[in-house]
């Protein structure tokens, strides 16, 4: 034995998990959706989900070396943040709007605030909403599942599809969906977004892996379907399960409002945070300019989340009520 | 029904190696090192001089304070010396060094078997006092204390700690499994002492040897109850027993005895019965030596004043590669450096870990995961009071209910990044403590 022994505060053991594993749990959770993307959009569906993740990891590599920083990329977040971003664009927008909304989600929203921890929205999201301001028709061009597409030249010419929110919208031409090809995802709409089954499998393996609480989910859909059922089309009068299987809010519910950085730490918090989010994505679907709700609705609340932490703390053991 | 409480941990639990194995008597080496303070209190001043004859069980050291446990020879022989050695603690602590004779010629205080019957209530305790008993826990708070509440504080329940939440710690195990007529005797003399009718041991369901044994034995003795807990650590932690057991909570800031209850540790139990029916101090306890680094896991019975070295070489010495030593458990135990610190009474056991447990992290920020918040059983936020404790803001520290953190190290433990939230908090309360003590003088 040598005599150099390491001497620290306990605790000496530590968990398993760390920031990589966590990470790689919730690529691992984002694959279905993906295949469900790539079945109904064609490849040109991975096309952009690879130019996003190259985008946002090459961004992170660049920044890191620019700033004489730790190589960080290993950490795996970015690639998240880029799949994240390609499941919120749709499948025909150009490659290289995809490539720049990667750019501002890694160096303006993340990097410019102090990288991996510090960001106060969640990057892909800010990257959407950054997208959505800059190119708004091709941000909105949606087509129909199952249409061919080009993976190298234009698809301008490509037929538009409207989505299940557009008839909510009450948007000329509109239809409705059936739940059936809701659940599966045979509808328009962004690459990630439109299979509420294989983005449920993944949101289940997260919660069974105990990456993420199922507060901040539960709370969130229920409570965008909830507002649909009671405001939509008078009062309770409204479709529930319309409501939470079109656009994107179980994809926004498992994968968005989870993001540990801009949530609440707290159970109540999370609860507190995600009622926000579901009522503020109700607002803007039903009362708003804009069909769907739910990214400014989680940019607002991850804007409300260090308030919340502030403010919302748990009785501490032995005080308040818990004394008797 | 099994009880338990919120938040917590399941750590590998690394029992394995020892619980089958039964107690092994191990006999004093030639160099005792008896270290003056063995106990949360004042330390002890030496009542021995370099040259003086001891017997087995002689006290060696005592204070005039109330909160102290006076100190005993294991060994009978010749003191050696009276110089500051290290302390497992990392402190040089006063020590009498004794050369043990072999003889194990042994104290005349000490004698067979009488009955407790005639002794008052202040009799027994004083008896407690004087065989220096401590919690055997690990804390070493001095138990003829815990055994005398102040008059305004009605006890009416006594709970016995069979937890051992602490990964890798068999010793409890070993005792309720190997002996537990004298821990129920203990439990009976203590239920005595505080005036109360009914006693519960609780124990792990990790550990159905000892619950049946338990079982077993307690269905003889009026009021003693044996209550099954899940497996979580820390579940051994007294505010967490007693929450468990009866749904009270411990104020913030206060004792057991605010809510009516004082816990006593399974082996304090034994010591205790071992005091008041042989008069016999407590000069050793159970150690386990186990982890990956030791060749020989085993539970051990050690003389207190035993170095570290002779211990580890007893349990066939270290594997190669040892990173760390550590007294007591993984969570709460205390690292080491120097082999030649002796077994205290608070030494519940010496683990030697190579990089088999110990794995550093990847070097990563904080995420606001949450879950060092989600698993805190004092319901804290650690993630801020670490940042804070960081900058140094001892103000906001407080704000965030700092002293309210019982170091179980749950922070550290499931955190995914780098950092280190239970050692930076605990740097903040030893300063908060030492600031107090300074205003108070």
């Amino acid at each position: 034995m040598n005599n150099k022994l390491t001497v620290s505060f306990s605790p000496h053991v530590r968990g398993e998990d760390s920031v990589t594993s966590t990470m790689l749990d919730v690529i691992i959770a984002l694959l279905p959706a993906l295949v469900g993307g790539v079945y109904y959009f064609g490849i040109r569906a991975l096309a952009v989900c690879l130019v996003t993740v190259a985008s946002c990891v090459f961004s992170e590599f660049i920044w890191d070396k620019a700033t004489g920083k730790e190589n960080t990329i290993g950490d795996l977040s970015a690639v998240v943040t880029g799949m994240l971003l390609s499941f919120t664009l749709p499948v025909t927008i150009p490659y290289y709007m995809a490539a720049v909304g990667g750019i501002f989600a890694i160096i303006v929203v993340k990097m410019f605030f102090g990288g991996l921890g510090q960001n106060f929205v969640n990057p892909a999201l800010a990257a959407r909403g950054f997208l959505l301001a800059s190119w708004p028709v091709a941000m909105t061009t949606f087509v129909a599942p199952m249409t061919k597409l080009n993976l190298f030249s234009s698809n301008a010419d490509a037929v538009s599809s409207a989505t299940p929110l557009a008839y909510v919208k009450g948007i000329e031409g509109a239809q409705a969906a059936s739940y059936g090809d809701l659940f599966f995802g045979n509808v328009g709409g962004c690459i990630g977004e439109v299979s509420a089954l294989f983005l449920i499998i993944g949101g289940l393996y997260l919660i069974l892996r105990n990456v993420i609480s199922p507060v901040i989910p539960f709370t969130y859909i229920v409570t965008v379907g909830l507002f649909g059922y009671l405001f939509d089309g008078g009062f309770m009068n409204g479709d529930f399960l319309y409501h939470i299987l079109s656009g994107g809010v179980i994809l926004a519910g498992f994968f968005m409002a989870t993001d540990y950085v801009t949530s609440p730490t707290t159970t109540k918090g999370s609860f507190i945070y995600a009622l926000g989010a579901g009522i503020i994505t109700g607002v803007i679907r039903l009362f708003g300019g804009y069909p769907e709700g739910v990214t400014y609705a989680i940019l607002i609340m991850n804007i409300v989340t260090p308030i919340i932490d502030k403010y919302v703390r748990p009785r501490v053991f032995g005080t308040g009520r818990g004394v008797a | 029904m099994k009880y338990t409480f919120k938040g917590g941990i399941h750590p590998n639990d690394g029992k394995k190696s020892t619980e089958n194995k039964p107690i092994v008597q191990l006999n004093a080496p030639e160099e005792m090192v008896f270290p003056m303070v063995q106990h949360i209190g004042a330390p002890c001043t030496p009542c021995v001089a370099v040259g003086d004859d001891v017997a087995v069980g002689q006290k060696i050291g005592d204070s005039d304070a109330f909160v102290s446990a006076p100190v005993h020879s294991s060994v009978s022989g010749k003191v050696k010396a009276i110089e500051p050695r290290r302390h497992p603690n990392g402190n040089m602590v006063q020590c009498v060094i004794i050369e043990n004779d072999g003889l194990n010629t042994v104290h005349p205080d000490i004698h067979p078997y009488t009955d407790a019957d005639g002794l008052s209530v202040s009799d027994m305790i004083k008896l407690v006092r004087e065989a220096g008993i401590v919690g055997m826990g690990g804390a070493a708070f001095p138990t003829h204390i815990k055994l005398s509440p102040p008059e305004d504080k009605k006890i009416d329940l006594c709970i016995v700690n069979g937890a051992e939440c602490e990964p890798y710690l068999t010793s409890d195990h070993r005792v309720m499994i190997e002996t537990p007529e004298y821990v129920c005797k203990g439990i009976t003399l203590i239920m005595k002492i505080l005036g109360v009718n009914k006693a519960y041991i609780g124990i792990e369901e990790n550990k159905p040897e000892a619950i049946s044994a338990m079982k077993a034995c307690a269905k003889a003795y009026d009021g003693v109850e044996v209550k099954v807990l899940k497996t979580k650590y820390p579940q051994g932690s007294e505010k967490h027993l007693i929450k468990a057991l009866t749904g009270r909570e411990v104020p913030s800031g206060k004792l057991p005895a605010d809510v009516g209850v004082v816990v006593n540790n399974i082996d304090t139990c034994t010591a205790v019965y071992n005091a008041i029916a042989f008069r016999r101090p407590l000069i050793s306890r159970i150690v386990t030596v186990s982890g990956s680094g030791i060749k020989e896991p085993t539970n051990f019975r050690v003389p207190v004043g035993t170095p570290f070295q002779y211990v580890i070489d007893s349990a066939g010495g270290f594997n190669d590669g040892v990173e760390k030593v550590i007294m007591g458990g993984p969570m709460m135990g205390v690292a080491q450096f120097d082999m030649s610190v002796p077994v205290v009474k608070g030494t519940s056991g010496i683990l030697a870990f190579t990089s088999k447990e110990i794995t550093p992290k990847k070097n990563a920020p904080c995420i606001s995961c949450g879950k060092c918040v989600s698993n805190c059983p004092m319901n804290l936020m650690p993630l801020y009071i670490n940042a804070y404790a960081q900058m140094g803001d001892v103000d906001k520290c407080l704000e965030y209910n700092i002293m309210d953190c019982i170091s179980c190290g749950i922070c550290t433990y499931t955190c995914q990044s780098e950092q280190l939230p239970s050692q930076n908090i605990k740097r903040i309360k030893d300063e908060i403590v030492k600031r107090s003590r300074k205003q108070v003088k």
